[in-house]
Formats: C-alpha cells, structure tokens, sequence
C-alpha cells in the first residue's frame, strides 16, 4: 500500500511539473519567433493586424499598476480591520466581521464582475463624464474588494498569535490600548502581515473574470501621466482570456507564452511569499 | 498632547476602516439579492433556453454545476485524502515532505486563467476528450487536490497517537489501521474538504471557459460529461457580456450568492466541530 500512498502524494509534483512544461513547451515558440525583447517590451499588441504585433508590455504594465492600484486601496483598509477585529471587537462583532470577510472571499468572481460592469462602471462614466467608464480604475476598485479577504484573514491570524505577554508588559508600562496593538502588537505580527499583502498580490494578479469585465479590454498601453486610468486596458490574465476563443497560428502561441509570463511572476509572487514566512519563524 | 493624537487618529482610521468593510458587504448582499431574487422564476430555473421562442431557462446551467461538483470530488477525494494518509502516516523523508508541500502551495497560487489552458492543453487536446464537462471536472481537480490534501492532513494530525499505538499493539499492520482507526477519526475534515471544495468548484469559472467551454444543452449525466456545457458562473458571465440580459445574469448572481453563503456556513460549523476535537 506505500507505494500506492507514495505515488497519491507525489501528485501533487506532478502537476506542478505538467504546467510548467506544458507552458514552457508551448510557450517558448512564439517568443522565440518573435525575439524575447520585441515580445516583452514591445509596446504595440496588434494580433489580428495584416502585420501583426506582438508586444505585451501594455498588458504587464497594466497588470502591474492594477496590482498596485489595488493593494494601494486594499492594504490600509485591510489592515486597519484585522488590527481592529483582532484587538479590539467584542467577541459577537468580530464573528460577524470575519463571516462578512469569508462571505466576500466566497462570492464568485463574476458576480463581483457583474456588479462592477453594472455599477462601477457607470459609476465612472457619471463621476468623471467619460464616455465610457470601462477602465483600469475600474478594474482597480473591483480587485480591491477582492483582496480584502486575503488581506483581512491571514492578518487576523497573524495578529491573534502574538502572545498576551507583549500586550501586558507594554499595558503595564502606560501605554494605552491603541498604542499597544499598533507599536507591539503590529510590529511583533509583521511578517505574517506582509504574507498576507503578498497573497494579496497573488490573487489580483491571477484574477481573470473579474476584470475583463470591467477593464474595457483594449490593448491600451497604460500611461498613468496621460489620464490613463481611465482608459480602457487589458491584464495579462484578460489578454489570454480574451483571444483563445478565436486564436490560430502565431497569435495562438502568443497567447501561450502571455500565460508562461504570467506563470513566472506567481512564482515570484510565491517565492518571495515563502521566504518572508521562513523569516517569521514559519507562522 | 501628541499621544492622544495618535491614538485619535489610529482610532478614526480603524473605525472608518471596519464601517467602510462593513457598508461594502451588506450594501454588495442586499443589492445583488435585491435585483436578482425578483427575476428568478420557475421558468427560469426548469427550462432551457431556445432560440426559437426566445426563452431562457438555466436548467442545463444548474445541472451543469452539479454534474461538475460530484464528478471533480469523486475523483480528487481518493487521491487527496491518499497523498494526506502519505504525509501524515507514511513519509519519514523529510525533503520529499517538504517538496510535496511546496508543490501544493504552488498549486492553490496558480491563476485559474493558467489552470484553463493547461487543461485545455493536456485533457482536451492531448488526452483528447475534447470541451467538455470531463475536460473541465479534471482541471478542476487539479486546482483543488492541494484544498483537500490540506484540510485533511491538518485533522489527520488531529488523531492521537495513543490510537495509532493501541492498534499496532494489538497486532494490526500499518494498512489495517490507517483503515479502521486513522480515517474514521477523521471524517469531518474530510467532510470540511468537500465543503470548501464544492465553494471553489461552484465560483470556478476562467479554468472553465476553454475546458469545459459554454453550451446550453439539456442532458442526463453521463452524456453531459462527454459534451461540452456551461456550469452557472459560465452562464452568468455569457449573458451578462455577450447577450446583455441583465436580468438573468442578476438572478444567476443571487442563486451564487446565496450557495456562497450557505457553503460558507456549512464549513463554519464543520470547521468549529474540528477545532472543538482539537482542543
């Protein structure tokens, strides 16, 4: 039976390894064809042109400062939560809390990409007279929502583990509760609150649906300085998404190699996870 | 002086914080079960749709949905709760441990959209089943093994030692009591596995699109598997996009929520029950 078990339990290597290849495989033509720095900084994306275009630095960028658009919106507002549902909410208002946080964490991306398209969206055409209000602020607004549950929880938890004594001491030194959680509390649950950003950053990054309904979905090179966002843009996640349907040829391992980009940068997102819960003494 | 404007300031930040959380996920619930609950109807959900009378019915969706939970944790339970036995009651090498770990949070880091393609790759192409609800269900258990293997290796540490030992004792072989003694005391993180996975399954939709693909037809399970069909998120997305019926897209929205909301209930109490027998 061990080697049965052996074989269950290794499985899980193995599918790691099935997507890395299946993505390398595939994904390694088209950048060769197309020359790696035509591919990655290039900054026209035009598939279907008569001569087409193949640069997908719009849709890095636009994944990039949608990222950070949204962290810059999710982390205060996470933050300040979990320091309050760990440290100062009665027991009934932080079971309610946490179920309203693990509600939102269970809510399928399309309904959150429904309301965005049917609220948000407009939203933006009306508040800042646009003609359309699909855009990258848009889509940063959505995820915003969308990280808080990762940002919230692994906070909560991070903060719940820090030992009552830390508290007490500073407590008993005249430091008042506020003081406490923010200068003892805070610093003493940092890494796990870090992990919980970078899971943060994981998630948006990775979320398709969501955004290629709100975005617009024009390969837009996203020039912050030039009102760009509002401007209608496109994700990694939404640039392979949204040709598959229809790809053939080129343009189809194109799209492959957009989704081995994508791929590399979880893994960064995991490794640098990772060392930072290795720095925390695995918590 | 100084000090009480700390704290002040920390306070209002916090308070504003946790009332803006709040606000956002009531005034999200009310207003997608607002707009949705009075566009469901018993047409909606016993027809299918036709474009000859222009109807819409999400009938096929939901059986979809259901086809595509049962299928995906038929086969991920086995070889979760397996690879789970291994590292909890097998594994003495603590590096193919570690590796087997890492490779799981690689896994539940992955993007869907990547899952999709891969799927798309491997099952529909290479393996041949073609878009369909198989194509998808498999992807889908990629994207949740590491969900089950988790869950039920955390309550499998749960069961004391002194059970293991007293069936040894008594003469029973490794395999023996991993049956008998190991996996009925740890029934209910199983069980918590099955919950939070039929949540990820029921929300899935990017992994699907290019796997399990996006028609409409009406049929029994065994045919639906070699078909390809949308499950309710597909069909949320389809006609919220392409078709413009809003009216639809926030009734499907609302049969989500309120399943997100009952899953999410179900693995608060079975996980309570988990802590409860760990203490």
């Amino acid at each position: 039976m061990h080697g049965v078990f052996l074989a269950c339990g290794l499985l899980t290597i193995g599918f790691v390894l099935l997507i890395t290849v299946y993505l390398v495989v595939s994904g390694i033509p088209a950048i060769h064809r197309i020359g790696f720095f035509k591919f990655m900084f290039g900054t026209k994306w035009a598939s279907t042109a008569a001569e087409p275009s193949f640069g997908i630095l719009p849709f890095i960028l636009t994944s990039i400062y949608g990222t950070a658009g949204a962290m810059l919106l999710g982390i205060p507002l996470g933050f300040f939560t979990a320091v309050y549902i760990s440290k100062f909410a009665p027991k009934a208002v932080r079971n309610v809390l946490m179920g309203a946080v693990e509600l939102l964490a269970g809510i399928p991306s399309v309904v959150y990409g429904l309301v965005g398209m049917l609220v948000i969206v407009p939203g933006i055409r009306t508040v800042f007279g646009l003609p359309d209000g699909a855009s990258l602020l848009a889509a940063i607004i959505v995820l915003s929502i969308m990280v808080l549950p990762s940002i919230v929880k692994v906070s909560v938890n991070a903060l719940d583990a820090v030992p009552r004594e830390y508290e007490d001491a500073s407590l008993a030194l005249g430091a008042n509760e506020v003081e406490t959680a923010f200068r003892v509390a805070v610093p003493a649950a940092r890494s796990g609150i870090a992990a919980s950003v970078v899971m943060g950053v994981g998630r948006a990054i990775g979320e398709a649906m969501a955004v290629m309904m709100v975005s617009g979905n024009v390969a837009n090179m996203p020039l912050l300085s030039k009102g760009g966002l509002f401007e209608s843009v496109r994700f990694l996640t939404t640039a392979v998404a949204s040709e598959m349907a229809y790809s053939a040829g080129l343009q189809r391992q194109a799209l492959f190699s957009i989704a081995l980009v994508l791929y590399l940068f979880i893994l960064l997102v995991n490794a640098i996870l990772n060392s930072i819960l290795k720095k925390g003494g695995g918590k | 002086m100084k000090r009480s404007a700390y704290t002040k300031v920390l306070k209002t930040a916090m308070f504003a914080s946790v009332a803006l959380v709040a606000v956002l996920v009531v005034a999200f619930v009310f207003y997608v079960l607002a707009i949705g609950v009075p566009n469901i109807s018993w047409n909606l959900l016993s027809t299918k749709p036709s474009y000859l009378s222009g109807n819409i019915g999400i009938l096929p969706d939901i059986l979809n949905t259901v086809y595509m939970i049962v299928t995906t944790l038929v086969v991920v339970l086995p070889f979760g709760v397996a690879a789970a036995v291994y590292l909890t009651e097998y594994a003495k090498n603590k590096r193919v441990v570690n590796a087997i770990e890492y490779a799981a949070e690689t896994l539940s880091g992955v993007p869907s959209i990547v899952y999709g393609l891969v799927g798309m790759l491997f099952f529909c192409q290479f393996l041949g089943m073609k878009t369909s609800l198989l194509a998808g269900s498999l992807t889908l258990v990629i994207m949740n093994l590491p969900t089950v293997m988790r869950t039920t290796q955390e309550s499998l540490k749960t069961v004391p030692q002194s059970y293991r030992e007293g069936a040894f004792g008594l003469g029973a072989g490794k395999w023996r009591v991993i049956r008998t003694v190991v996996l009925p005391s740890c029934v209910d993180g199983i069980v918590t596995s099955c919950i939070l996975s039929c949540g990820r399954i029921l929300g899935e939709s990017a992994a699907l699109l290019f796997t399990a693909g996006f028609a409409h037809s009406l049929n029994g399970y065994f045919k639906a598997l070699h078909n390809a069909g949308a499950t309710l998120t597909i069909a949320l997305y389809f006609y919220a996009k392409d078709q413009g019926e809003f009216e639809v897209a926030y009734a499907i929205a609302a049969i989500l929520l309120v399943l997100a909301l009952i899953i999410n209930l179900a693995a608060n109490l079975a996980g309570r029950r988990l802590r409860e027998r760990r203490k």
